[in-house]
């Protein structure tokens, strides 16, 4: 109930409109009622009399009252449409954009079919709840009052009878709106569910296939159908007694009022026309009562769905400006990029144990770290710290010495550019993806970064590394006219500029879900031209080229080391290419970063890090025999 | 920035549906109900049932005031007793009715989505990549959701009044020509300005709610890419164009439902003016019988009350009637996924395999096999011939865009040639059953999706027999078990929840568990050791060293350890065979082969 009234600010901008509808659904029900009112006062009076144009007065008042019977619903739902319409998709709005800001973590707790079934099938029936159902859900008792007090007006007993009906009625629904609040609760949690497993059996379709395995997942989603069916079918087992009730106790009122109305015909107390006017009236009630079965079902449905709504809406950001909102425009400053990592810790949500502890580190502005450690060590956790897609729960990290929960989280993102494991494309063009890394691809101009970013870079660079020289020579890289060279630069680094000529389109191309499927290795080297485009202060690359052929890699690796010169960098490292590429390694072990030193210096004294890098004597034997 | 407007080229949406399509969703609607005909005859007849008791209980109520009222003035109460008891026993009889045909109706239309359901899953199921390269999982979603949902809606509401109405009406429409006819002419004549204004609806409703199908499909599809891709959305500050993208598909959903509902609401409003108006046709006329002495005053306020009940039903049909067109603009859109006819499916008559024989494999040939994605497309491979004797281990290296995925995905039927046969132990692979396929060749890529369930429940799918031994044996193979051990509730960890985030390295040994698990005479490896780190590829290799004794094995990978253990070595270029041979013969020779090595030899420094 409380979930449901939460929408009242909305009902409340259309309070007006709203309230002029419900006039309507009011009047047109009203109305109705008022024709057998009159039609029995015509049989009892003109036409009991012979006085045929007698009836022609209050005749031509039923034909307004039917024409304005007709425009009232014609009104009623052509006024509705438009508003109900438009609260659905400003609901899904709402609950689309406060998804796109919270946190990863909370997304991560939550099935994607049990955000979608909230999305479309709750607010669909929140649609249809406020265009109809609650409108008659306020009406309906309110006729069925007037007809009461008609009845009453007619003879108290009539009136009495209509109260004893009340009775069992409200009785009726007490006992059976719990039951059915459970079940519809089930049914819509389940939809959520089967929406999960679709969403997943045609995602994995690939995996599906190659080990035969769609009759699996055919038998897991008929568990789930199964179990939506009787859930369903519970629902329409307390709906059957609804409906029995709300036909059975008006049909024993007209019993009861036709016996003690003709009982008063015959006691002379009451005439025929009364009677008459007494049966027509509570037959027109039949409809009203008839409809709570329906209504009731329909409310509780929707309370169910508001509670849903409400459940995501309520979910918090959890990572945000440091005033706990997010703002979408933060103006960015000049960045040296010099990273600390200050005894941090990280633990998921759920889980008993940190997957990182006690990491100290400090990356130099332009200084390349790589990061290396066995699978499942929380590399990708560690990296994801950075763009704050995750908070650390202890210690902190620092950018140019502010915590990163200091800067306001969008501004931290422009700053730090990310390339995914996992890469992911947007469905437009490759254009619009690859741009989108742009610092300025929200339109608005910076101040080229050059030289006062390469100033603050040489003034905190104590730790200097070999690339700081080269910062000073990149200002103005970034004021090219010609919007798609950055693009083009960037695809050049990441080695995908060839493959993208080729492309039907070539930029113009559409990729993603929705466009042209590309393999592995080219959606990874798109993500990777996204992060590099316009020289990123800081980059984060998770394994960038995990996904690509020996050659290209090469190619890339070249190309790479010139923004690794400009950028703060931290790249995760499976492959001593790819770590040769940072001036320094830190190997984690554990959770935690056991030494850090050159490539070089590794390889020579860290057992561990020559068997990840494959350097161990027994896999340099191997080789070595094979080369023979 | 202007949020793209998305290129539909691509599409398979914007296709326009067959025009023959309704008629097919109507007979898809017809064979869901055929299996369960006599659950609907049954719930006819208790519908007919309640229908003739609620039209019978005016009647009633009726001869009490006709003839049992008159009777008792005359002393004799026997007539209106009888009236009135039969008033409260039709209510009963009604309500009874009711009850039963709301049950009968549930089950009867959980039947139906429930068997609709389960069709459109297997057949999603069923048809190729090439459909799924092209279409959206949030399509495909919105078909099992929303679109079941206007279904839903309809085969659960609107079923039930419609039938209920239309037997109403009827036999409402026989007693009021029994009980008076010109009265019943006036009261039909309503019927033929309705027929004109249904019609009209029709039209408008229909295009108005094949809308509302379409652009519902392209929201679902917007939130379901921003979901899934949430980190890049927050990385990269995509959640304005985001949002405007989603906004600008909603605001076509909201207008084409209002439409709609506008069509409703002309639909609405006209049926009850027309019903109003014959009302006051029938009182004026009814009125003038009564006075004129050619009709009982008890028959008019009968014909009036029962008037009510005629028109009535009305409202309920116009509901049912836009219920129906939502449904069956929803029902098309299902259909068109039904009829969509893979390309490469299930052979009709299924030639088996050859008996396994244990420690050798199984032998693979292609015979000027030719692969192009589109018969316009240009050719992927062009025409070649190729023997892998049973047993032995290829390894397939070269650049990316070579055709090395092309190769094996014809070999495990994710696509068929275009022209050419591939046979596995001489058999073509297009006429093998598909589960014995399946159960013979495996494959593994580097995209490694992981199912919500257990960690076990995961690694089951590559056999769902096999024991909690043979699930613990896999994940030792590849190194996985420490791992697992560690987690609090082990091997029964939700892989979606607490200590179930396994890495994208983690992932991929359950994809090679999976491998180790369904225990095929053909691996194929398509990438499998990307995500790896290197002492886990080690593993890795040592034990499909063991594994691979006595299979035939294809493996492509960019890093070129995985040659250690083959027999044989194919370079693909630009969709050809260019080198073939063993590892240490092209090692040596001035070979493309010869040249990757000592490059991949080189970033191993």
């Amino acid at each position: 109930m409380r979930s449901l009234w939460r929408f009242w600010p909305d009902v409340r901008a259309r309070l007006g409109v709203y309230l002029f509808i419900f006039v309507l659904t009011l009047g047109s029900m009203g109305i109705a009622l008022l024709v057998p009112m009159i039609t029995g006062w015509i049989v009892d009076g003109p036409i009991a009399r012979g006085d045929f144009a007698g009836m022609l007065a209050p005749l031509a008042l039923i034909l307004l009252i039917g024409i304005a019977e007709a425009a009232a619903v014609w009104l009623r739902r052509r006024l509705i449409a438009p508003i109900t319409s438009r609260w659905e998709v400003l609901w899904r709005e709402r609950l689309y954009d406060r998804l796109q800001y919270v946190a990863v973590g909370v997304h991560d707790a939550w099935p994607a079919g049990q955000l979608l079934s909230r999305a479309v099938n709750d607010l669909s029936q929140l649609r249809r709840f406020f265009a109809f159902g609650l409108q008659f859900l306020i009406a309906s008792p309110l006729i069925v009052l007037g007809g009461g007090i008609i009845l009453a007006s007619l003879h108290p007993y009539f009136g009495i009878i209509a109260i004893a009906a009340a009775v069992p009625t409200v009785t009726a629904i007490a006992v059976l709106e719990r039951r059915y609040r459970l079940a519809s609760r089930s049914a819509q949690d389940t939809m959520g569910e089967i929406a999960t497993d679709v969403e997943e059996a045609v995602q994995g379709i690939r995996i599906l296939k190659a080990f035969g395995r769609s009759p699996w997942a055919a038998k897991r989603f008929h568990v789930l159908s199964e179990r939506l069916r009787g859930f369903e079918l519970t629902k329409a087992y307390v709906d059957s007694w609804m409906f029995g009730a709300a036909i059975m106790i008006p049909v024993l009122a007209l019993t009861a009022i036709l016996a003690v109305g003709t009982w008063g015909v015959i006691g002379g107390w009451m005439t025929v026309g009364q009677v008459i006017a007494a049966l027509t009236v509570t037959m027109f009630l039949r409809m009203p009562i008839e409809m709570v079965g329906f209504l009731l079902a329909d409310f509780l449905m929707s309370v169910t769905a508001a509670n849903r709504y409400w459940e995501v809406m309520d979910l918090p950001f959890d990572i945000t400006d440091p005033d706990g909102e997010i703002s979408e425009d933060p103006r960015p400053y000049s960045y040296a990029g010099h990273i600390r990592f200050d005894a941090v810790e990280y633990r998921f949500a759920d889980a008993e144990e940190p997957i990182l502890t006690h990491i100290d580190l400090n990356i130099a502005p332009g200084e390349t770290l790589a990061l290396v450690g066995a699978t499942g060590t929380g590399k990708t956790a560690l990296a994801a710290l950075l763009p704050r897609l995750q908070d650390v729960t202890a210690g902190s990290i620092t950018l140019d010495g502010t915590d990163l929960r200091d800067y306001r989280i969008n501004e931290l993102r422009r700053i730090v550019s990310v390339a995914f494991e996992d890469p992911v494309l947007f469905s437009t063009t490759v254009r619009e993806n690859v741009a989108m890394g742009l610092k300025h691809a929200d339109g608005r101009a910076l101040p080229a970064a050059g030289t006062a970013t390469s100033g603050t870079a040489t003034s905190t660079s104590g730790t200097a590394t070999s690339t700081s020289g080269t910062v000073t020579s990149t200002s103005g890289a970034g004021d090219a006219h010609d919007p798609d060279a950055e693009v083009w630069d960037a695809l050049e680094i990441a080695a995908a500029a060839d493959f993208v000529r080729r492309l039907p389109d070539g930029l113009d191309t559409e990729v993603g879900e929705q466009g042209l499927s590309l393999s592995g290795g080219q959606r990874q080297r798109l993500a990777l031209a996204r992060a590099v485009i316009g020289k990123p202060r800081v980059l984060v690359l998770d394994d960038p080229l995990s996904a690509v052929d020996v050659d290209t890699e090469d190619r890339v690796q070249t190309a790479l080391r010139q923004v690794l010169g400009d950028s703060t960098t931290l790249v995760i490292a499976h492959r001593p290419s790819t770590a040769a590429l940072a001036d320094r390694v830190a190997v984690l072990e554990g959770g935690r970063i056991t030494d850090t030193g050159t490539h070089d210096e590794l390889l020579a004294r860290n057992r561990h890090y020559r068997d990840l890098m494959g350097a161990s004597s027994h896999a340099a034997a191997e080789t070595e025999e094979v080369r023979r | 920035m202007s949020p793209a407007q998305p290129d539909r080229a691509n599409d398979p949406e914007i296709e326009e549906l067959p025009p023959d399509i309704s008629r097919r969703a109507r007979r898809l609607l017809g064979s869901l109900i055929r299996p369960h005909l006599t659950l609907a005859v049954v719930l006819i007849v208790s519908i007919t049932g309640g229908g003739i008791m609620s039209v019978a209980g005016p009647f009633f109520v009726a001869r009490a005031i006709d003839e049992g009222l008159p009777a008792a003035l005359d002393g004799d109460t026997s007539p209106l007793v009888v009236a009135i008891a039969a008033v409260a026993l039709t209510g009963v009889a009604d309500a009874a009715a009711t009850w039963l045909s709301i049950r009968l109706n549930g089950r009867l239309s959980q039947k139906i989505l429930f068997d609709l359901r389960g069709r459109l899953f297997t057949h999603v199921q069923r048809l190729d990549l090439r459909y799924h390269e092209r279409s959206t999982s949030g399509r495909l979603v919105s078909r099992q959701t929303s679109d079941m949902e206007s279904v839903q809606q309809f085969v659960s509401q609107a079923l039930n009044g419609m039938v209920l109405s239309l037997l109403t009406m009827s036999a409402i429409a026989v007693t009021l020509v029994v009980m008076n006819v010109p009265l019943a002419l006036v009261a039909f004549a309503g019927f033929i300005p309705l027929v004109f204004l249904t019609v009209y609806a029709h039209r408008q409703q229909r295009s108005a709610y094949r809308r509302t199908r379409t652009s519902i499909a392209r929201v679902i599809v917007q939130f379901v890419e921003t979901m899934g891709g949430i980190r890049a959305v927050q990385s990269f500050r995509r959640q304005r164009p985001g949002l405007a993208r989603l906004t600008g598909e909603d605001a076509v959903y909201a207008q084409a439902n209002t439409d709609a509902l506008h069509g409703v609401a002309t639909f609405a409003g006209g049926t009850r003016l027309i019903g109003n108006l014959s009302q006051t046709g029938i009182i004026l006329l009814g009125g003038w019988l009564v006075i004129s002495g050619y009709t009982q005053l008890g028959v008019l306020a009968a014909f009036l009350l029962y008037l009510r009940r005629f028109y009535g039903p009305l409202d309920e049909l116009v509901q049912s009637f836009s219920l129906y067109q939502s449904a069956s603009a929803a029902l098309e859109k299902i259909t068109a996924v039904l009829d969509a006819e893979p390309d490469v499916d299930a052979p009709a008559d299924p030639q088996p395999l050859p008996e396994r024989h244990t420690g050798t494999g199984r032998s693979i040939s292609f015979d000027d096999v030719s692969f192009a994605y589109d018969s316009e497309g240009p050719e992927v491979l062009p025409a070649f011939d190729l023997e892998i004797p049973a047993g032995q281990i290829v390894a397939v290296v070269g650049a990316t865009g070579a055709g090395k995925s092309t190769l094996v995905k014809l070999l495990t039927r994710m696509y068929d040639p275009s022209t050419g046969t591939v046979r596995l132990d001489g058999v073509d692979v297009r006429g093998i059953d598909d589960a014995q396929l399946r159960q013979s060749l495996v494959m593994v890529t580097q995209e490694s999706y992981l199912f919500s369930g257990t960690i076990a429940d995961n690694i089951r799918i590559g056999n769902p027999d096999a024991t909690d031994a043979q699930v613990l044996a896999a994940a030792e193979a590849v190194g996985l078990d420490p791992y697992v051990r560690s987690l609090p509730e082990g091997y029964d960890t939700d892989v979606k929840k607490r200590g179930g985030r396994l890495s994208s390295g983690q992932r991929q040994l359950v994809s090679f568990a999976r491998v180790f698990l369904a225990d095929p005479d053909v691996i194929v490896l398509d990438e499998a050791t990307a995500h790896l780190d290197i002492p886990s590829e080690r593993l890795i290799q040592q034990a499909l060293a063991r594994v691979l004794e006595g299979r035939t094995a294809i493996i492509i990978a960019h890093r070129l350890s995985t040659v250690e253990i083959a027999d044989r070595v194919l370079v693909m270029d630009a969709g050809r065979v260019v080198e073939d041979g063993t590892p240490a013969a092209l090692i040596h020779g001035d070979s493309r082969f010869g040249r990757m090595y000592s490059a991949w030899q080189d970033s191993l420094a």
